[in-house]
């Protein structure tokens, strides 16, 4: 028995290395990867298939073109190729393409709106109960992270500048960073400073801690002005006199009477020796595009990846687009979803890219580009921003008060606390009624003046339209045995039945819900 | 003093095994000894002695003066033209005199006249209505979520159906699964069960034959190509999963409950050929395949003009539908496990405001105002508390949010101690501990046959 274990072990290792030098066992699995090697692109792959290696695990192969594509642009701009955007990266031969591909992304400014969906979360941007920052503070706030993560700001000045403004909720935007907060005591600040900034949740700290961190948002003072719901966040100008407080980190610091105790909690913060600052914003935007984060306390811990990513933040002084493009440029993250292990630990190790089902914003908003028509909103209360323009997508909506059923069904976050996990991807039989039978999903498909289009246009090749629906939907030709399946379904009745039944069909595909 | 919530729940249920003489030393560990074990606590059926709550939501804010609490001695200014309160089958008890329906059947339920909070803004009533909570940084469930994760995922449904159902329209968050997650969100059927056929979002679709739903259910299967290649993959088993009771509910008993189509006509008239009375008869047909929670969302309470034309509409469909679903339940034996709770976020402003822009309406009123049970475990007939003689405040016995939702649980078998299991991971408890702006004044003991 331990002779044949010792054979096994011996086998697999060999297959691991046989992954990393000639190529795997496996043969790539078509569509969707297109070789089964693994060459490292850049340090996070070296880090990675070490650990992968050092546990007998085998990576995933490199996702195909088509796969790219369609996951670049969902986790960069949270948007679906088009068609023709499909084939023109398809058809490129250049071997840079990927990497053109991510920094022309990184540029749209759908990429803007797609992260500011993302942060506004984080920030809990929301007019109404139990947030309350009101409609015009929501605006203001959105548009301020909007244009930060547009003009890349450096992520050290993004904290700083939310942490020690001062003046009108309605004229300085990142004040409402204390707005966005339930509670205007120290407490209720220094959780949420926790929560967003260190990834700790001070309330499991011990009372001494809590309340030495307290004392840096003791002299935030709020009052009211003669505009309805208009605030002024200030520091409180009463004499105090000289404080010894305690940091974070157990240092002792004296604030001088004419200081502002946020700055030197902010100077702190975001100095380069801080690691909390850059493990917390590093594995949040890892943890964004790969799907989980890098574990600090399992097995799997790989202290070298996230310290790496650390060091890139200070050396590019906190440049948040270097960080997207290596992460997005290695070929940890252009690994195919076919996992090639059957450890279950596999994961924490990212042996595989992650499948999740799309976010609700994001699903919807390819729904509609896809069939059209526009969504409607609502609010709780009446506001004038319900009103949306038809062009404008669901991500880029700054309230997280203005909402729809559709929204609520499937998971987007109500942004009361400020968590990642109030995001629920998970799947429900409500959803899968919603998307299988609904009238919300039929009429869209029934009335989609696309689905007529192209119906109208490609009636006489019916090999050509079901490409076409495919490249909508999937970003992908389909394979023979898809075509012919499809086809046939096509040949039995109405064509336009058929077409809405194809598209539905496809849309209610794993390969379309999930992110793959 | 009263005793707090969790020291009275204690008492009652442990000083019965533990004698006595162990009541007090029990009564110092046993907070230590619910946190550790509160899934096996959380439900106690064996003790419970309702099945299922009908939640007749009066969205906007009914008023107690011309429904369950009139008031005719306080004058025109207060009654407006309703001032002729009508007798109820009970002795004592009077009732607005658009109620003539319900007048019949006051043995079946109680009336609340001295519900308070204070609140008369909705959203923040609204949710402190149905979670017992008032807004701070997590957001709760809704009492549905909360009996449906607990007589519902927890305690092993099988019904055809999602456990929590909404007729018609959902609410949004104020009603919803808060920081329960997705699974606990109702089923909102959409549609109008007063339509020929009710149109259930996502089960009844409109056009779509059965073969032509085969066909194309075998096709999307044909085109699963990543599916299949990642047969393992823990998401697609469940995404399969959820997909296969999806379809059970479409072509299951769901569809029949539904269709209303084969109900006695007499029946659907008695209950009122419109969305709210046919809404009525469709919650008892859920009640009887075991729907736990079924919340019926009735639109148009919130009258701050043209109040009472829109009274002298309105009551009467209220008055038929709801007394023909107490006579219904009861009929059927379905009352005695079945709580009706009747109310809305909170009563109206039982001044009338006669001056404009209102013109004879009334506005938001979270002082005082009335809620009505019936069933489950709620004996009727009797009236609890009591408001002053205008009805703008209570004169007696007040009655909390928690008061009430605590009394539902209790009936339902959930423990109130214990703690709500959730995907943030936080401590979170079912109600919360009374203590500054979470007021109790007790569970309902004087109507509760427990």
């Amino acid at each position: 028995m331990r002779a044949l274990h010792y054979v096994v072990i011996t086998m697999i290792l060999v297959m691991a290395s046989c992954a990393t030098l000639s190529g795997s066992t496996s043969q790539p699995i078509a569509p969707y990867e297109q070789s089964s090697e693994f060459e490292p692109a850049n340090h996070i792959d070296e880090i990675v298939l070490e650990s992968l290696t050092a546990s007998d695990l085998e990576p995933a192969g490199l996702c195909s073109d088509a796969v790219f594509v369609r996951r670049v642009y969902l986790d960069v701009i949270g948007k679906l190729p088009k068609p023709n955007e499909v084939r023109s990266f398809t058809r490129d031969k250049r071997l840079d393409k990927r990497a053109r591909l991510i920094d022309k992304l990184l540029e749209r400014d759908e990429f803007a709106d797609y992260w500011s969906m993302k942060w506004c979360d984080v920030l809990r941007v929301k007019a109404e109960h139990p947030i309350n920052l009101w409609p015009n503070g929501v605006q203001v706030y959105h548009r301020w992270v909007y244009h930060s993560i547009a003009n890349n700001k450096p992520y050290d000045q993004f904290a700083r500048e939310l942490l020690t403004s001062s003046g009108s909720n309605f004229r300085v935007p990142q004040v409402n960073f204390y707005r966005a907060i339930q509670g205007e005591s120290p407490s209720s600040i220094a959780a949420a400073v926790g929560l967003t900034f260190m990834d700790q949740r001070i309330e499991d700290w011990s009372d001494d801690d809590r309340t030495d961190m307290e004392v840096f948002f003791s002299y935030v003072a709020y009052k009211p002005t003669a505009e309805w719901k208009e605030q002024i966040i200030y520091l409180d100008p009463t004499p105090r006199p000289v404080i010894d407080a305690v940091l974070p980190d157990g240092s002792h610091v004296r604030i001088e009477p004419d200081t502002d105790p946020r700055q030197v909690f902010a100077d702190w913060l975001i100095r380069p020796g801080n690691k909390q600052f850059t493990a917390t914003i590093g594995n949040r935007v890892w943890t964004w595009l790969m799907g989980q984060s890098i574990c600090q306390d399992s097995p799997a811990s790989q202290p070298a990846l996230l310290a790496y990513l650390q060091k890139e933040l200070i050396k590019t002084h906190y440049d948040l687009k270097h960080l997207y493009r290596l992460i997005l440029n290695s070929r940890t993250y252009q690994q195919s979803s076919i996992p090639r292990n059957e450890d279950p630990h596999a994961a924490e190790h990212f042996a595989a890219y992650p499948v999740r089902r799309l976010e609700a914003e994001v699903l919807i908003d390819a729904l509609v580009e896809l069939f059209g028509p526009a969504e409607s909103y609502e609010s709780p209360i009446p506001e004038p921003f319900t009103y949306v323009p038809e062009s404008e997508p669901t991500v880029s909506l700054a309230d997280g008060s203005i909402t729809s059923p559709f929204l609520e069904q499937f998971g987007r976050p109500s942004r009361d606390t400020g968590l990642l996990t109030e995001r629920s991807n998970e799947s429900t039989v409500q959803q899968r009624l919603h998307m299988l039978n609904s009238s919300h999903i039929q009429k869209k498909i029934e009335s989609s003046w696309r689905l007529n289009q192209l119906m109208t246009r490609e009636r006489g090749n019916r090999g050509r339209l079901v490409n076409e629906l495919y490249l909508m939907t999937l970003s992908r030709s389909p394979t023979d045995a898809e075509k012919a399946a499809a086809k046939s379904y096509l040949n039995d009745g109405d064509l336009r039945q058929g077409v809405n039944d194809l598209a539905w069909a496809l849309i209610n595909s794993k390969e379309f819900l999930y992110r793959h | 003093m009263k005793p707090s919530i969790q020291n009275h729940w204690i008492t009652r249920r442990e000083a019965l095994k533990v004698g006595i003489a162990g009541a007090a030393s029990l009564a110092l560990g046993a907070h230590e000894h619910l946190i550790a074990a509160p899934a096996a606590t959380a439900l106690s059926s064996s003790n419970a002695m309702a099945k299922s709550v009908i939640q007749i939501w009066m969205w906007g804010g009914p008023s107690h003066l011309d429904t369950f609490d009139p008031k005719p001695d306080a004058g025109r200014d207060y009654t407006g033209p309703l001032d002729k309160p009508i007798k109820t089958n009970v002795d004592g008890i009077q009732i607005g005199q658009l109620l003539p329906e319900l007048a019949k059947q006051a043995d079946k339920y109680s009336i609340i006249r001295s519900m308070t909070h204070g609140i008369n803004a909705h959203e923040t009533a609204s949710y402190l209505m149905q979670t017992g909570r008032m807004p701070d940084r997590i957001s709760y469930p809704s009492v549905g979520a909360v009996v449906s994760k607990f007589r519902g995922y927890d305690a092993g449904y099988n019904g055809p159906i999602a456990p929590y159902v909404v007729l018609t329209e959902p609410q949004g968050r104020f009603s919803e699964a808060g920081c329960l997650g997705q699974k606990y969100k109702p089923f909102a059927t959409g549609g109008d069960p007063n339509r020929n056929r009710f149109v259930v979002e996502g089960i009844i679709a409109e056009g779509i034959s059965d073969e032509r739903q085969s066909a194309r259910r075998q096709l999307m299967h044909d085109l699963d190509t990543l599916g299949k290649v990642m047969q393992d993959e823990p998401q697609f088993q469940k995404h399969d999963e959820t997909e296969q009771q999806a379809y059970d509910t479409m072509f299951g008993k769901a569809r029949e409950v539904f269709d209303l189509s084969s109900v006695d006509k007499a029946l659907r008239d008695r209950y009122g050929r419109n969305t709210f009375g046919q809404s009525c008869l469709m919650a008892r047909r859920l009640v009887e395949v075991g729907v736990p929670y079924i919340t019926i969302n009735y639109k148009g309470w919130d009258t701050h003009k043209q109040h009472f034309q829109l009274m002298q509409r309105k009551l009467p469909e209220m008055d038929a539908a709801m007394a023909t679903l107490l006579s219904d339940l009861s009929e059927r034996g379905l009352l005695d496990s079945t709580i009706v709770w009747w109310g809305g976020e909170f009563g109206r402003t039982p001044k009338v405001l006669w001056e404009p822009p209102w013109n004879g309406g009334r506005g938001h009123f979270g002082q005082c105002f009335s809620v009505v049970v019936a069933g489950g475990g709620f004996v009727g007939g009797h009236v609890v508390g009591a408001s002053n003689a205008k009805g703008d405040d209570v004169a007696e016995r007040p009655v909390y949010p928690i008061d009430l939702i605590g009394s539902m649980y209790e009936l339902l078998g959930i423990d109130t101690t214990g703690s709500l299991t959730n995907p943030l991971n936080l401590d979170l408890n079912i109600l919360p501990e009374v203590s500054g702006n979470v007021k109790s004044a007790g569970r309902l003991k004087e109507i509760m046959s427990i």
